[in-house]
This record gives structure tokens, sequence and C-alpha cells, in this order.
């Protein structure tokens, strides 16, 4: 199995951790990733807060370089998803902005590319059989509050993700490595991820939320599929709260007890490793 | 109070929403997570426009406070794309040379982040971030957690010039560059 891959600026920066996880996990269950050749930003929040069509343009060049190859285009990052999700829409048969779009980009768009986030990828394409077979080290006794924000999963009709009030898919994935998935109600709210430079206070609030929302349903940490999610609700929560958010792919590798996981953990801002030592799943 | 009667068409048009529709139940406003925070909320926002409020709407707080979570969309009975409205209320506000107005230090990190895009193709968070705090003075908001950042190698030093860095250019020309 081959996928195309758009890793997103964070996967080199805040979000290494995610970057590295996917590569082990995706090694070890033989599916490749090959990088859109020259990739550029999709331009996250900026570009259509600035400019519709810039916010459009960005990551329609990259659809541009995707649809060269006959693969199906997985996008780690929910921000970068939403944003290539939303581009694909403007690009459709029958958009009155294809056209324009397609100039500004140079190019002429085929409407063959998938585009799909890969938390999908790993649950529908790969398969939760498939992870199954492969988890040597369950994740018994982890409660595990799935967090899957706004941007994964709406607009339902842009995203095609299904089910944007109750979406089960990272619940039934946690399942599937033996983890416990908890039962909690803040699990598509907004962490505010835009204002967490400019607006501090008012995303910590989001945050208490969240997280208090998690505790109170008895969850020990998250698990998301997002750059922005992940250092926000970690950066985020207040002082001494203790609660870690994983990438689902760490989640995976831990259950396939994968190397290099130190590697991973030492660049959290909220530290799994005593919650992973206390359930025997870290030394 | 000055009515703009052309406002209501021009956001319907270029934000491809039928605001008539809006018959004011304030579902979008009962689950916007920054409610609370604006100083308007999303359902009078969009009856603002019905009016003609046009300045008073393009120097809002609540269009910059907008985080684009998309929940006041996706519950509206009658399918108005909320997100979509503040998008085309935003590039509204910046063609007529309102951006500064009511929240100088969103538009100054937009604007940061997107000419970061434009020279090197992608986002360094270094240099955007280093230019956002001389533009905004805000200079010692944050500084621990992104010196913890910084310690943990998660902010690279080297940008990263991508070779269609003068393609992402041109686009900016035909895009960014006209509206302004």
């Amino acid at each position: 199995m081959e996928f195309s891959f758009y890793p997103g600026c964070t996967a080199h920066s805040t979000a290494i951790e995610y970057s590295m996880s996917i590569h082990a996990v995706f090694d070890a269950l033989g599916v490749s990733l090959s990088d859109i050749e020259d990739w550029n930003c999709c331009g996250a929040a900026a570009a259509h807060s600035l400019n519709n069509m810039l916010g459009l343009a960005l990551p329609a060049r990259n659809i541009a370089k995707a649809q060269e190859k006959d693969l199906t285009l997985a996008v780690p990052c929910a921000g970068c998803f939403n944003a290539l999700k939303r581009a694909e829409k403007a690009l459709a048969p029958g958009s009155d902005k294809r056209e324009q779009l397609e100039n500004i980009v140079g190019f002429t768009y085929r409407d063959t590319l998938r585009i799909k986030s890969l938390v999908d990828v790993v649950v529908n394409d790969i398969g939760l059989d498939a992870i199954r077979e492969r988890v040597t080290q369950p994740l018994a006794g982890l409660k595990v509050a799935s967090y899957y924000g706004c941007a994964l999963v709406r607009d339902p009709n842009v995203t095609g993700m299904g089910d944007h009030e109750n979406p089960v898919f990272l619940d039934d994935l946690i399942g599937c490595l033996g983890g416990t998935p908890i039962d909690w109600s803040a699990k598509t709210d907004c962490c505010g991820a835009d204002l967490a430079l400019t607006h501090g206070a008012i995303v910590e609030d989001l945050i208490a939320k969240i997280v208090g929302n998690a505790v109170d349903a008895g969850a020990d940490c998250f698990v998301c599929c997002c750059g922005l999610c992940q250092i926000n609700l970690e950066m985020r929560q207040a002082a001494g709260t203790g609660v870690p958010a994983f990438y689902f792919t760490e989640l995976v590798g831990l259950a396939m007890d994968l190397d290099g996981r130190d590697r991973w953990w030492s660049k959290h801002i909220v530290s799994p490793v005593e919650l992973l030592k206390s359930l025997g799943l870290a030394s | 109070m000055k009515r703009d009667k052309e406002f209501l068409r021009e956001v319907e048009r270029r934000s491809g929403q039928d605001l008539q529709s809006c018959y004011q139940c304030g579902k979008c406003s009962a689950g916007c997570p920054v409610s609370p925070y604006k100083d308007f909320k999303p359902n009078r926002i969009i009856r603002m426009i019905q009016y003609g409020q046009k300045e008073e709407v393009l120097k809002s707080h609540a269009i910059w406070l907008c985080v684009s979570c998309m929940t006041c969309g996706v519950r509206c009975p009658n399918d108005i794309d909320i997100a979509a409205i503040m998008d085309t209320l935003r590039e509204m506000a910046v063609e007529a040379g309102y951006s500064y107005d009511a929240e100088r230090n969103v538009v100054i990190l937009h604007e940061e982040f997107v000419r970061s895009i434009r020279i090197w193709g992608r986002v360094h968070e270094a240099t955007m971030l280093g230019l956002y705090k001389l533009r905004s003075l805000d200079l010692f908001t944050d500084l621990i957690p992104g010196i913890k950042l910084m310690l943990k190698m998660k902010i690279p030093f080297i940008p990263t010039l991508i070779k269609g860095a003068g393609e992402v250019r041109g686009m900016f020309k035909k895009t960014y560059d006209r509206k302004q």
C-alpha cells in the first residue's frame, strides 16, 4: 500500500513527535508515504482570514502537485486537511471558483485525486483489524479522551468525515489498541488555537473547559490528530494539571511496541512518562 | 447610524450565502465557543448586515475573534455557512482599511504568517514570531513557553526555502496584492 503525503509545516517543528511516530508506524506496517514534491504551506487560519482566494490557492497548489501521482493523498494535520478539502470543494465540477483558482495556480484540475485525513487512512484503509493484529502491548488501563476538535470533522460536507457532533473513529481506534475510550462531551469543542498567541486568556478558558470535562469523565490523557490542538492542549492547561495529549500515531506505536518512543515523549510539554510508567507502559 | 443598503447584497454575493433566510434562532451564538468574548454574537452580526450597519460590522472585534471552528454553520437550521460570512467580512474590513481598528494584534499575526509563506513557501516560526513581536510590541507574552519549545528543539532556526517559492509569490500577486 502506498500513499501521497502532505506533511504540513508543523511536521518539522512543533509537531515533530507526530512526524516521528507517523513514520515509525507506517514503516512497521509496510505502508509507504511519499511527500508531495516541493509542497507549500496550506495557509492555515491566516491566509483565508485576510484573503479568501489566497486561502484556496495555497492548498490548491499542493493539489496540483499531488494529482500528478495516482495515489490517495494522506494529510496528518487536521488544519491542513481542512484547508485542502476546502480547496478541493472550490475546484469541484460546477464550482464558480474553479476557473479563477486554476488561473491563479496555473494548472488544470483533473478531479481524480482523493484527499483523506491520515487517521481515516489508518482506521479505514489500513483498517482496525490489521492494526489489532500488530498490537503486542495493549494499552491496558489507559483512559483516553478522544479529542476531534473542529477542523477534522467540520463541515462534514467538506471533510466527508461523517458524524460531526459525536464522531467515534478515534474512540474505536483506542479500543482496538486495548485502551479505554472515555465517553465525554467536549470531543468536538474548539480549542481556539487561532487565538492562542494573541488572546491567551480566552484560549486558557476554552482549554480549561475541555480539560475539565475530560478529567471529570475519568480521562487521564487525550488523543488527537492536529499539531495545533496538541500543543494548545498541553501548553495552555493550568500548570500542574498534567494531562498529556498524544498524537494518535504515538499510541499506535506504543501498542505495537515500536522503538524510539523515548524521543517522542521527550518532545511533549506535558510529559506522559509518569502516567505510562504507572501502567507499566514505560520503564 | 449610517445605513448601507448595498452591504447585504455584497456580503451575500461574495460569501454565496442567503442571509435573508436567518430567522434569529440564535443557535449559532449558543454554540460559538468565543461568543462570551465578542462584542457582537454571530446572530447579531447577521442582523446588523441585514440592517446595513457596514461600518459597525467591519470595525467589530467579533469578526477577528471568530476562530473559524464552523460550529455555527453546521448547526444552522437554514444552512447558512456563517464561517464563510466571517471570511468575507474580514476580507472586506481589510479592503476598507479597518484591519487595525479592533484587533490589531490578531491582524498583525495573520500578516506575518502570510509574509512568511510568501518568502519561504512554508511558515518559518522563529522569524514569523519575531516579526510579530516587534510589530505588536507584545514582547513578553508567552516568553517562557517559547523558550521551552526552543529547548525541546521544536522551533527550527534555519528556514526551508521551497523551489517553487517564485510560484507562490506569483499567487500572492494575483490575490493578496490586488485586494490590499
